[in-house]
């Protein structure tokens, strides 16, 4: 296996190989929090910074929990009380969290590409993109594919799982940054990707995307689709114009109950939360079995701890002095 | 004509340029140019020098015309930390330019009499002819008509909004008619805003896979197409800013194949570098238009090689590091251009250096008013008797953009660390070597 990447900003970084290892190294973090004190020492003595200019809960509480799990010490920097409202520019703050001693910091932005640039600034930090405006959320994906697999029963993490599953996401894949990781994830893994999406809500360009085929009709390739993933549609970023109503795109892309017959008994349905019910989803249906949406949660910690990890616990920076 | 009593009670040194090969709009001769009292006193082929006269070496080298920019962001005033008219003609000089066209987008914006006073003032003192432009709509908000008479009284010859498009179309009728009348030319920044939205680049396969919002192709060329249809309808002239889709310059070629008098500028990024630049999420490649794909550059190399596209202009746009390093999305658009242009001419497009030299002195100049046709002194033939706006090419010369050569008070250059071809050696400003061998006199 190549050496694991220095920072995991995009689903790109990753290869096959590395996202079975991640899968691997998941399952026994999973194991972990299933303990009365689910709490391993691997990580002691080394500092996590969270960096969250965007609003999220679960992906914050996710990152702080697996990061304590792992007993690594955890700096919470939020936007709104930081330095960063005094003015002080991005870099600045970046420099200043590394100069304090922190191992890794963990980026949430609304725009694309700042964890990216952040890599391009530090010298010995490892930098995880937790979501960047449209364009990657790595770890999603990765939980995604975690909870997939474990459905299925668990087993082998590599491609024998994956391969030749239909996979349909649904929603608002142009101003989706889960999305664009979980093409890549996906395809990584042999499975075959179909997006379904109003036109004006696909990205203007697929050129390279590695799908298989893009579709208006949900009702069409919902009786093949071994997963379901549905997409919140993203108001923040404008997507109310780019439909005329919500009640014409429930109508025609949303999960509705008389929808969720068509799938196949051992399909599954996949939602990264926060979940809209009755638009994207219908109440009913986010609870049936099928629904893994409480499973990606919890899932969620077991992926991260398995990347922090892979990314202080063994990559290039585990055993750096700093001087 | 070699005596040193020529230049007495004048200032201005007396200059041989000596070794070069004269190019201009006549063509290319091999010959010595003496310079006294800011004019060019006579080229022969090989002339002793005068007692006292300067020597400005030429070997290997080309003679040229002042390079004239029309596209010039000089920031002042209003934002003088990203530039101000002292470095910004500075940068020029070095890169062969005498004369730059300062776009009106300063805070305040030039909209008014006043307003071109101020900065004709300002640029008394600087290393180049600076030309202003006055805005064709009051403050730039695309509401209503500036005073374009009495800006042209003050000898404003271009107006344009640059930095975004008059949007209505009713509004830019009115202002290519009204235009007509004084003899300006107005200059459209062809941005449709409906379509561009909160485009920060080139909508495409790499605007969709790195998340940035797109602007679309489409958003430039129909404001390029309704100016066209403007033009034509009421027989008025106009100039296209920074073209930078094959359709544009298409567009362009059909309309002058029709006889409307359309002219278009490309800057040197449009055909150099490509939307791909971007997928590290340097802001240094953010501009206004957007680095387009390989298929644009080409139509941009092609209206400049079939002389569609009349002037390479930098649109030389500084920026301060504090605003570069904000995200991709929220940094302000722009590159430096001036001290690069005719390097990335020379390395970048295949066409002899004579057309290089067309696209980025005498052709500019007649657009903007600055040629001896117009009165002015800028981009004419090398002469006996003409003003001595000249810059000296190495050709051959190769060199390394480095931020610490660059003179504008801004680094936003996306070619740092590029080796580029073919260098300003000398630039003389009125008589005045402002660069000698690629370092500034004053």
């Amino acid at each position: 296996m190549s050496p694991f990447p220095p920072h995991l900003l995009s689903m790109d970084d990753l290869g096959t190989e590395e996202i079975t290892e991640v899968l691997r190294v998941a399952d026994s973090f999973a194991e972990v929090g299933r303990r009365a004190n689910p709490k391993v020492p691997t990580l002691r003595g080394k500092a996590v910074a969270t960096l969250f200019f965007e609003d999220s809960t679960r992906t914050r509480m996710s990152f702080e929990t697996a990061a304590k799990r792992m007993s690594a010490d955890v700096l919470s920097f939020a936007a709104g009380s930081s330095s960063v409202k005094k003015g002080e520019s991005l870099r600045d703050t970046v420099e200043t969290i590394e100069a304090i001693g922190i191992d890794s910091v963990i980026i949430r932005h609304a725009s694309s590409g700042v964890p990216a640039r952040v890599a391009q600034w530090v010298d010995h930090c490892a930098v995880i993109n937790a979501g960047d405006g449209c364009h990657q959320h790595p770890t999603q994906a990765l939980g995604d594919l975690y909870t997939v697999r474990q459905a299925l029963g668990g087993g082998d993490p590599g491609l024998s799982r994956f391969e030749g599953m239909q996979v349909v996401i649904v929603g608002d894949i142009r101003h989706s940054r889960v999305a664009r990781s979980q093409v890549t994830a996906y395809s990584a893994m042999g499975a075959e990707v179909t997006l379904v999406a109003p036109t004006t809500l696909l990205p203007p360009s697929l050129e390279g995307w590695p799908v298989s085929a893009t579709s208006q009709r949900l009702d069409e390739v919902l009786p093949k689709a071994d997963v379901v993933s549905l997409l919140r549609l993203q108001s923040e970023r404008g997507s109310g114009e780019f439909v005329p109503t919500l009640r014409e795109y429930t109508s025609d892309f949303g999960l509705t109950t008389r929808r969720a017959a068509m799938l196949h008994p051992g399909a599954f349905i996949l939602h990264p939360g926060p979940i809209v019910r009755g638009v994207e989803i219908a109440s009913d249906v986010a609870e049936l079995p099928a629904a893994l949406i409480t499973d990606q949660v919890s899932n969620g910690v077991a992926v991260r701890m398995a990347v922090l990890f892979l990314l202080l616990g063994q990559g290039p920076f585990a055993g750096a002095d700093r001087d | 004509m070699t005596d040193r009593s020529l230049g007495k009670g004048d200032p201005r040194p007396t200059v041989l340029i000596r070794g070069g090969t004269v190019v201009d709009q006549t063509g290319t001769r091999r010959a010595d140019v003496l310079i006294t009292q800011g004019r060019v006193a006579a080229l022969e082929d090989r002339m002793t020098k005068p007692r006292g006269a300067m020597v400005l070496e030429a070997g290997g080298c080309v003679v040229a015309p002042g390079l004239v920019d029309l596209h010039t962001h000089l920031r002042q005033p209003g934002r003088e930390e990203s530039e101000t008219i002292e470095t910004g003609t500075r940068a020029a000089s070095l890169g062969g330019f005498t004369a730059v066209v300062a776009m009106p987008n300063t805070e305040p914006a030039i909209d008014s009499a006043e307003a071109v006073r101020n900065v004709q003032e300002l640029a008394a003192t600087a290393s180049t002819e600076v030309a202003v432009a006055g805005a064709i709509t009051v403050g730039r908000a695309g509401e209503r008509l500036a005073p374009m008479s009495e800006m042209a009284a003050l000898g404003v010859r271009l107006f344009t909004d640059d930095g975004t498009g008059v949007q209505s179309a009713g509004l830019m009728r009115r202002a290519l008619d009204y235009a007509r009348g004084l003899g300006v030319t107005l200059a459209q920044h062809c941005e449709d805003g409906t379509l561009a939205g909160r485009g920060a680049m080139h909508e495409g396969a790499w605007s969709s896979r790195l998340g940035i919002p797109g602007l679309p192709a489409v958003a430039e060329e129909v404001m390029v197409a309704r100016d066209i249809a403007l033009a034509r309808a009421l027989g008025s002239r106009i100039h296209f800013l920074h073209l930078s889709t094959a359709t544009s310059v298409d567009l362009v070629r059909r309309a002058k194949a029709e006889g409307v008098a359309v002219s278009a500028e490309a800057a040197p990024h449009h055909f150099s570098l490509t939307d791909g630049c971007v997928s590290g999420y340097d802001p240094a490649f953010k501009v206004n238009p957007p680095l387009r794909p390989q298929c644009d550059v080409d139509g941009v190399k092609a209206g400049l090689a079939d002389g569609t596209i009349d002037a390479i202009a930098t649109d030389h746009a500084p920026h301060s590091p504090e605003l570069k390093d904000l995200p991709f999305d929220q940094a302000p658009p722009g590159m430096l251009g001036l001290q690069t242009a005719l390097s990335l001419a020379i390395t970048g497009l295949d066409l002899p250096l004579a057309q290089v030299l067309a696209l980025s002195s005498w052709q500019p100049a007649a657009i903007c008013g600055l040629d001896p046709s117009h009165g002015g002194g800028q981009g004419g033939p090398i002469t006996a008797g003409a003003a001595a706006n000249l810059c000296v090419i190495d050709p051959g010369a190769t060199w390394t953009v480095e931020a610490a050569s660059l003179a504008s008070r801004s680094r936003n250059s996306p070619y740092l660390g590029r080796t580029l071809t073919g260098r300003v050696r000398h630039t003389v400003f009125r008589g005045e070597p402002v660069v000698i061998d690629a370092e500034v006199r004053r």
